[in-house]
């Protein structure tokens, strides 16, 4: 994708934690884009740098354990990394919006929704009460709450779990986001629900246009919603291409093994064994040396034990962390050198 | 088994063996306020134990021309009004003070802690009896209750022991059962009872492992709360009682000389507040190290 | 299929809340009224969503939780009404793995220690035996014997999954309820993990009872399905059957709610279910489903429909979907 409209550059991010075990650096080099209008998906297994790439890209890491560098990260032509804490606190909320997994603990259970949905509008905006109100009932309306003017006054334990997911994603588009960042948005609710809740967001980016990261676990999710994937393990981006070539041709041995474990709830089943990846997310305190799937993977070569693969391209829009699936030229491919 | 080789073969062979009390204990040595604390507390029991043999001076003897001297290098905290040494006074009144700091908080923990397992565990009518009962030792007036047990029992040692964990237990047992509830909920208990374990074992094994955090810190912080109990008692003549010595009897009998020789009642009343604050850094000391949050 | 392992009849718990001095009593109908046959060597899958009180069947059928009514037959014998010594007996044989392998496993004890309890409850044998029995059970679920003095906290999720399952085993058990034992695990680590639960269920006889909210788990690993909806059963038959042609509108729109990872399906015009679930404190007249259900007619709203058979399916439904 070219840089005309792109919402969100991303460059060489990096975070790192300080801790009783030295620096533990969670997220490597991490580049990506997100085109306007697009839904990008960062899927990973727990522990692979998914949510902290959201957080750090908020600058909500806990702070003083943690640093974030990046060479850039431009929101809609704005270098983020130039402004200090409270310039970025001007940015949430307003330019970013964020939408958690859990819609029963991110609301705070004191205060009406409608006030809670409509605070982003007071924090930046500083618009009247009624005004407020008024922009609050039509995103209530906009995200499909029914009986809206009735919820604007009820506290959130009065809402079912998907109707306080709504309020969220109100709460999250309400002052009309650059990018809207979900972090598994649908992981705590049921299947039902989380069909209502996807189809919403896909509806809000057709008629709205917003941009989207959806950070997810569910390779399922990733199929239904995204146009672009970015394949996320032990901190790094190892593979990431359009979503079609994603699942037709999924290069790095860890994507074709995720691929591979999901049960499919379409297919017959042949015998009972599901094809797993053996052992387990390495630690990050002690990475192995080379390729960071090395100790897993079952196309490994000697190199890969030695030294560490850059993202190369593999096609048009399609780069892969690898030694054996992509072409490692002596140059770093990739969104790392644009 | 063909899957054996999925886990094993990658993992490590040895975990580093730890147990959780050594990673506490780590974690407490890191602590700085909660190590001053601890070598201040040390320091005093031995000053304690060996106060005989380190105290400058003889702490019955009277001399009477030696009356509300102030401090001086024979005297380093000055005399009372008797012409005893003060310094000498406050080291076998430390004595006192430290046994009384915590025999009865052991004992209020034993009370509260079996009490609050079954309490919360059982649930139903012996929920309710244990409960009202604590309510009850909450309720009262805590310092008339000791003061009742002094009176009716007579005022020694023992009876300080009793008044003291009759009046501790309740609040013991209020947080041993609050926890015992949240524990009971846990998957790890229904996992014991879905193998057959009896409620004694369930009980004893599986939850009473599960408060001993929160036991010691309810001890290291009911120690400070003990020495000011035993210090008040002693105030108000129904503590140890003369010619023995504590910590607060020197300060009730300190009080009446405190224009002419402040030292003699804002000594000891100085040794006190030390020994609270370093049990209280001690207590949060273990807190921290303690906490199970902290950990995975 | 074989003989019955355990089956209920009219099986029903019921929770009550508040009746106290300022509340007002509701009865939370959790389980309402479910009959069933596990057959030897099955794997049974119970699905539905939060709330539907399938953790609670599972639960119920264990007499962890005592059931308001209804019996639970055991090899023919009728567990609920055993004594507490003799229940306490018979747990050797039924056994659970739960679904959070950070709760489940009591942070204050070494593995050997969580292992060896179980065998030392139903008198194993020697001290020799059980450390022995302790170790053979962490080869079983290809865990190093070299783990067994180590903590909890020291291990993976998937790690622990392994080691709640070897607890499970320890006394040789006859039927294991799974309650969402793969749900929290990651997805690569999931797929270990019921490679796992399939080996032990070969080598071992094993019945499953698995209880699951995640239905492209169930197609894999399931034999038949059971679908719950607000404390009933709505629908039981062979997995491959029930998958392919849905009788309940309920199970149609669970099945088409699940998200497919295949982005050219993306397109597909599919039928999602509308509106919440009702409180199982409230429940609606009629069939508990017709609040949400698109082909409800007035018949639904007033008598609720008994289960009945369609070929080798159970429905309860006043109008099964293409028959």
């Amino acid at each position: 994708m070219a840089t005309g409209d792109t919402v969100l550059r991303v460059r060489e991010l990096r975070t790192e934690f300080r801790g009783d075990r030295g620096h533990v650096r969670v997220l490597d080099n991490v580049s990506f884009d997100v085109g306007r209008g697009r839904i990008v998906g960062l899927v990973g297994e727990s522990g692979s740098g998914k949510s902290m790439t959201a957080l750090s890209l908020m600058g909500l890491t806990p702070k003083p354990q943690s640093h974030v560098s990046a060479r850039s990260i431009e929101l809609d032509g704005v270098e983020l990394t130039a402004l200090g804490a409270d310039g970025l606190r001007r940015i949430r909320g307003r330019d970013i919006a964020m939408v958690f997994q859990e819609p029963m603990t991110s609301l705070n259970p004191v205060r009406k929704v409608g006030d809670q949905v409509g605070e982003p509008l007071a924090v930046h905006k500083g618009l009247t009460r009624r005004q407020i109100r008024a922009r609050v009932l039509e995103m209530f309306e906009l995200v499909g709450i029914p009986e809206p003017k009735a919820r604007l006054d009820a506290y959130p334990h009065e809402l079912s779990g998907g109707l306080r997911q709504r309020a969220m994603i109100a709460m999250g588009l309400i002052c009309e986001p650059k990018l809207l960042i979900a972090d598994e948005p649908t992981t705590a609710l049921d299947v039902t629900t989380q069909a209502q809740i996807l189809r919403l967001m896909r509806e809000l980016r057709d008629r709205v246009g917003t941009s989207i990261i959806m950070i997810t676990h569910d390779l399922g999710i990733i199929a239904e919603m995204c146009d672009e994937v970015n394949v996320m393990y032990a901190g790094q981006i190892v593979e990431q291409a359009d979503v079609f070539d994603l699942f037709e041709r999924p290069s790095h041995p860890y994507t074709r093994g995720l691929l591979a474990s999901i049960p499919k709830s379409t297919e017959k089943r042949i015998g009972r064994r599901m094809p797993s990846i053996p052992g387990r997310v390495p630690d990050l305190a002690r990475l192995p040396v080379g390729c960071r799937f090395s100790p897993r993977c079952g196309d490994v070569i000697s190199v890969c034990r030695q030294e560490e693969p850059a993202l190369a391209g593999l096609a048009e829009g399609h780069f892969a962390r690898c030694w054996v699936h992509a072409p490692q030229a002596a140059t770093a491919g990739g969104r790392d050198a644009s | 088994m063909s899957l054996t080789s999925e886990m094993t073969a990658l993992a490590p062979d040895v975990i580093e063996e730890t147990s959780f009390l050594r990673d506490a204990l780590r974690a407490f040595r890191k602590n700085r306020m909660a190590m001053v604390g601890l070598f201040f507390v040390v320091t005093l029991i031995l000053a304690a134990v060996f106060a005989p043999w380190i105290s400058p001076h003889d702490p019955y003897r009277v001399a009477l021309d030696e009356q509300l001297l102030p401090a001086s290098s024979t005297y380093w905290l000055g005399t009372d009004n008797f012409g005893r040494d003060i310094l000498t006074r406050i080291l076998y009144g430390a004595r006192v003070s430290l046994v009384v700091g915590t025999v009865p908080s052991l004992i209020a923990l034993m009370i509260g802690t079996v009490m609050g397992i079954l309490s919360g565990y059982l649930g139903g009518r012996t929920d309710f009896v244990v409960m009202r009962l604590a309510d009850m030792m909450i309720s009262f007036p805590s310092l008339l209750l000791a003061m009742v047990v002094m009176y009716t029992l007579g005022a020694n040692l023992l009876n300080i022991f009793i008044a003291l964990a009759l009046v501790g237990w309740a609040s013991v047992a209020r947080v041993v059962r609050s926890q015992t509830l949240a524990l009971k909920g846990k998957e790890f208990i229904e996992a014991a009872r879905a193998n057959g374990a009896s409620r004694a074992t369930i009980m004893f094994r599986h939850i009473f492992p599960n408060v001993v955090p929160t036991l010691i810190v309810l001890f290291s912080l009911s120690i400070p709360d003990a020495i000011m109990w035993e210090s008040s008692l002693s105030f108000l003549g129904v503590g140890v009682q003369p010619p023995g010595s504590s910590w607060g009897l020197l300060v009730a009998k300190g009080k009446e000389y405190l224009f002419q020789a402040p030292l003699v009642a804002i000594a000891p009343g100085v040794a006190i507040l030390l020994t609270v604050l370093a049990f209280n850094f001690i207590g949060d000391g273990l807190r921290d190290a303690l906490d199970p949050s902290m950990k995975d | 299929m074989s003989e019955v392992v355990l089956s209920t009849r009219e099986l029903t718990k019921h929770y009550v809340l508040g009746g106290g001095l300022f509340s007002r009593r509701h009865v939370v109908r959790a389980v309402d009224g479910v009959s069933l046959d596990i057959y030897e060597r099955e794997t049974f899958a119970l699905v539905g969503e939060s709330g539907c009180g399938k953790t609670t069947l599972g639960r119920v059928m264990l007499r962890l939780h005592e059931p308001t009514s209804g019996t639970i037959l055991y090899r023919g014998q009728d567990l609920s009404r055993l004594n507490e010594r003799a229940m306490r007996e018979q747990r050797k044989k039924l056994q659970i793995v739960f679904q959070d392998p950070y709760a489940s496993l009591n942070p204050r004890m070494r593995i050997e220690q969580i292992l060896a309890e179980p065998l030392r409850t139903h008198g194993f044998g020697s001290a020799e035996a059980i450390r022995e029995r302790c170790a053979e059970l962490l080869d079983m679920v290809g865990l190093s014997r070299r783990y067994l003095r180590n903590y909890p906290h020291q291990f993976s999720g998937g790690q622990r999954q392994r080691i709640g399952i070897a607890r499970a085993l320890a006394n040789k058990p006859d039927f294991v309820v799974c309650d969402e034992s793969v749900s929290a695990l990651d997805v690569s680590i999931q797929a270990q993990v019921l490679n796992l639960l399939s080996d032990l269920q070969a080598d071992l006889k094993l019945t499953y009872f698995f209880i699951t909210h995640d239905l492209s788990v169930v197609r894999q690993f399931a034999d038949r399905v059971g679908v719950m909806f607000l404390g009933r059963l709505v629908e039981v038959g062979l997995t491959e059957d029930l998958f392919d042609r849905p009788l309940h509108p309920y199970t149609m729109f669970l099945i088409s709610a699940v998200p497919r990872a295949d982005p050219r399906q993306r397109g597909r015009e599919r039928p999602i279910l509308m509106g919440d679930i009702p409180s199982p404190m409230n429940l609606p007249s009629g069939c508990r489903f017709h609040t949400r259900c698109p082909f409800a007619k007035d018949i639904c709203r007033t008598e609720e429909p008994m289960p009945r058979k369609i070929d080798d399916r159970l429905v309860s439904c006043h109008f099964p979907l293409e028959s």
